[in-house]
């Protein structure tokens, strides 16, 4: 391993910035959070990043290393030092930068106050009754820690910033987390089809590629909710025997 | 004077882990108007590194278990300098409150016939701590966060207060400034409750964030209220060793609840070993490694492995096997689980298969772990009350790791969320009764001015001393002389130390402006860390005994006397002042369970 590697960091605020080179003294096991901190403690105290646990378990310390989303206390020094022992590390670009690596991430917060909470009936018997095979399910999207590096990564909200049509990955899964949960009566698929905006997705599993927690947000999150969504207002047949039976609680 | 936003509120929830999320759904259920402040974004708090289970008697696993027993443990496990009407409330209130958060959509691991499944953890007689694998904080603070999202309190996120205002004796507001903005905030309460968290940022290998600094006891004790069992700070005894980049991040107890056992590098598992066995735990424990083999299998014939004895007594006994010359590689201990196989480990331990496969390159379903004794919990803090968790300040009330009296010298596992379960719901209850019948006070401006005076004064000191680097003497000092053992010597010079950085804190200079600048912010951090740690240090050296988490090696019993005194701390103006008191005594039907061990 190195001695010593250079991280070509981006410092500046909404109104613009440049990258700066800093040289860090590597130590074994050491990862990008310790290098920035090192810059912080020797370098340069101004250096803002966002961080709490430095296990992996909170979601703070999210932002680009070479170009990619990731956590930088995930992410060892080592893997990201390219030939010449450089990483590049920015902000998030998804989200209105405030300084250096401290993104506004607010809008996350406000989407997270639309969704309603869990639903049980009154007439459910307590202590609840589950079994770990219907909770499990719902378990893999309960381990999101809120990195937001789905939301980072995902297209529609990236490229094509269409903050305001789509709630992004980590909120379909927040759903399908209520959606899928076995005693909760609520009614999801009108938020999810409108101002969820699940259309939005077109499947390109970009979000389950950067999830540090490895959840499925496609494969067992989105798809099925698709489907629900499809199955209630675009199924001839299903919308025939609701107009003669009456609609279905869920 | 520079400019400051003003904010009231009836009642101000100062700390957004799980205690101030709990007790602010009190307060927005009360009807009144509640501001939450936190340092970091919301759910980011310590809470969620919390990761074995919460601990309550719900008796699911076909054990006898119920709220006495869950009294007797925690009593014995803090060696019975718990005030013992916390304790009691504690393990009554407990199971509903665990219960209360399947309500509000937490997701707990179930048992075959469908109940939350519950683990066995150290100094737990019974399988108790209601868990999600092994994120069982995660769980527990997103719920709390989606609860009181839905009443729409307003949420100060990334602002950090740095003063309480008080008018007269009472406990009216607080300033500080916003992380984001550099904006200096004022807020006016009724009555405030802290939810502050504990110190563990003072040592150097902790597995604690940076948020940890103890600015809720810090700002109580400028106002003058009483601490209690400082010297109290608990060495979780496994957290990561290596490689170095890792070294104090947390390795749950649940490994050893799920079968994980430790060894010298002689391959003993000198946990065995009965001079490690304390006096209190004899016979309660397996003698063998046979015994404590089927006890995985079968709980009822048989006795737990040592392994799982309380927190101290682990901690300890790592100590005394790595300075015996029986240390592993890199100076600490083995812990291997890798015998319960690969399918076992990932269903019930999925993210410390994780954390040590993608940061330290070990597959812990085929290698033993290297671990060492970590910084991981401060059972001191604020005083308070039993009932109302008011503190010695009218209208501020304290709750989970930033309040005293529930853990004694030493906190079982598993107890820290429901402590912030049980009292973060009585202090949001008392507070917000306090603010029914209060009025917001009056604030003189002249200690909003000097607080902000003090938050400037860094940019302009002709000083040149870095706030970082005098964190990283503090956390040497305080590693050294202030860890598991402890003696007259080594804790006098960690004091002098302190004292020493107390003085060159005074010339701390940053540059940039105030605009998301963590040097600037660590300027006002390292008082409260400096504070702190000389109250430590202070209360250590006045404890002459030895008694959980406090090891002296020039005391080395338990003495009597000292066991029936907690010591407070308070200030004098710039002196720290100590005093004995008391520990409560316990109810007699309290003490009559305790006759049968006596």
């Amino acid at each position: 391993m190195r001695d010593k590697v250079t991280i070509r960091l981006f410092r500046g605020n909404a109104n613009g910035g440049t990258e700066t080179d800093y040289e860090v003294t590597t130590f074994p096991g050491m990862v990008v959070l310790d290098a920035i901190h090192q810059i912080q403690g020797t370098q340069d105290s101004t250096v803002a990043c966002r961080w709490n646990c430095k296990a992996a378990k909170c979601g703070s310390c999210s932002a680009e290393i070479n170009g990619r989303p990731r956590l930088m206390c995930k992410s060892h020094v080592e893997d990201f030092a390219d030939s010449n022992g450089l990483i590049r590390v920015h902000p998030l670009k998804t989200f209105p930068l405030i300084k250096d690596l401290v993104t506004d991430v607010s809008i996350n917060y406000r989407t997270a106050e639309k969704i309603p909470p869990l639903t049980v009936s009154e007439d459910i018997p307590r202590p609840f009754k589950m079994q770990q095979i219907d909770v499990e399910r719902i378990q893999e999207f309960r381990k999101c820690i809120e990195c937001f590096l789905c939301q980072d990564v995902c297209h529609v909200l990236r490229d094509h910033n269409r903050k305001d049509g789509y709630f992004g990955p980590r909120f379909m899964i927040k759903i399908a987390a209520l959606s899928m949960h076995p005693l909760d009566t609520g009614n999801r698929l009108r938020q999810l089809k409108e101002e969820g905006g699940i259309g939005y997705c077109n499947i390109t599993k970009c979000c389950e590629e950067v999830c540090p927690e490895h959840i499925h947000l496609t494969d067992n999150g989105i798809i099925p909710l698709k489907e629900r969504v499809a199955d209630y207002y675009y199924d001839p047949l299903k919308i025939l025997i609701r107009k003669i039976v009456g609609p279905k609680k869920k | 004077m520079e400019k400051y936003t003003t904010y009231d509120q009836d009642v101000l929830v100062v700390g957004a882990g799980g205690s101030g999320l709990r007790a602010a759904i009190s307060i927005c259920q009360a009807g009144l108007s509640c501001g939450i402040v936190t340092k970091s974004l919301l759910g980011k708090a310590h809470t969620v590194m919390a990761e074995g289970g919460a601990a309550a008697a719900l008796g699911n696993m076909g054990e006898p278990d119920n709220w006495k027993v869950h009294f007797k443990d925690t009593m014995k496990g803090g060696r019975f300098i718990n005030n013992p009407r916390i304790v009691e409330i504690f393990a009554k209130e407990a199971p509903d409150r665990v219960r209360e958060l399947e309500e509000y959509g937490a997701v707990f691991d179930r048992t075959p016939d469908g109940l939350i499944s519950q683990r066995p953890f150290g100094g737990h007689t019974y399988r108790r701590l209601n868990h999600v694998g092994d994120r069982t904080g995660l769980e527990l603070i997103r719920t709390l966060q989606d609860k009181v999202v839905s009443y729409k309190p307003t949420v100060y996120m990334e602002h950090t207060l740095t003063r309480l205002l008080m008018d007269g004796d009472r406990a009216v507001g607080a300033i500080g400034y916003n992380r984001q903005t550099g904006e200096f905030v004022v807020f006016k309460a009724k009555a405030i409750v802290f939810a502050t968290g504990g110190w563990g940022r003072m040592y150097k290998f902790t597995s604690n964030s940076w948020e940890s600094t103890g600015d809720g006891a810090g700002m109580a004790y400028e106002a003058g209220a009483e601490l209690m069992d400082m010297e109290m700070v608990q060495f979780h005894p496994t957290g990561m060793l290596w490689p170095p980049g890792v070294r104090g991040i947390l390795v749950t107890e649940a490994v050893r609840g799920d079968g994980g056992i430790l060894k010298n590098n002689k391959g003993e598992r000198f946990m065995f070993n009965p001079e490690y066995m304390p006096e209190l735990y004899k016979g309660q424990y397996a003698d063998t490694e046979e015994e404590g083999y089927r006890w995985l299998t079968d709980k009822a014939n048989n006795r737990r492995p040592p392994e799982l004895l309380p927190r101290d007594v682990v901690s300890r006994a790592i100590y005394k096997e790595v300075l015996a010359g029986r240390g592993s590689e890199h100076g600490g201990i083995y812990l291997d689980v890798s015998q319960m196989g690969a399918e076992f480990i990932k269903r019930r331990l999925p993210s410390m298969w994780e954390q040590f496969y993608s940061l330290g390159g070990i597959d812990i379903t085929k290698q033993p772990m290297e671990i060492y004794p970590t910084i991981h919990y401060t059972m001191g803090g604020i005083w308070t009350e039993a009932e109302t968790c008011s503190t010695s300040i009218k209208g501020l009330f304290a709750a989970g790791e930033s309040a005293a009296g529930l853990h004694g010298a030493n906190r079982l596992g598993g107890n820290s969320l429901t402590d912030i379960l049980v009292f973060g719901k009585r202090a949001g209850d008392h507070a917000s009764e306090f603010a029914k019948n209060a009025d917001f006070g009056k604030i003189d401006s002249s200690q909003i001015e000097d607080e902000i005076n003090t938050l400037l004064a860094p940019f302009t000191n002709p000083g040149k001393e870095n706030p970082f680097k005098l964190t990283q003497e503090l956390q040497e000092a305080m590693q050294e002389g202030a860890m598991i053992a402890r003696t007259e010597e080594s804790l006098t010079k960690a004091l002098n130390t302190v004292m020493e950085l107390q003085e060159r804190a005074k010339s701390i200079h940053v540059e940039g402006d105030r605009v998301y600048n963590p040097g600037w912010h660590t300027a006002r951090d390292i008082r409260f860390m400096l504070k702190t740690s000389e109250i430590i240090c202070r209360c250590a050296l006045e404890r002459k005994e030895s008694r959980g988490a406090q090891w002296r090696l020039d005391y080395t019993d338990a003495n009597e006397e000292w066991g029936k005194i907690n010591l407070i701390a308070q200030r004098d103006v710039d002196a720290v002042k100590l005093i004995h008191r008391p520990v409560p005594a316990m109810a007699p039907e309290l003490a009559a369970m305790f006759e049968e061990i006596k």
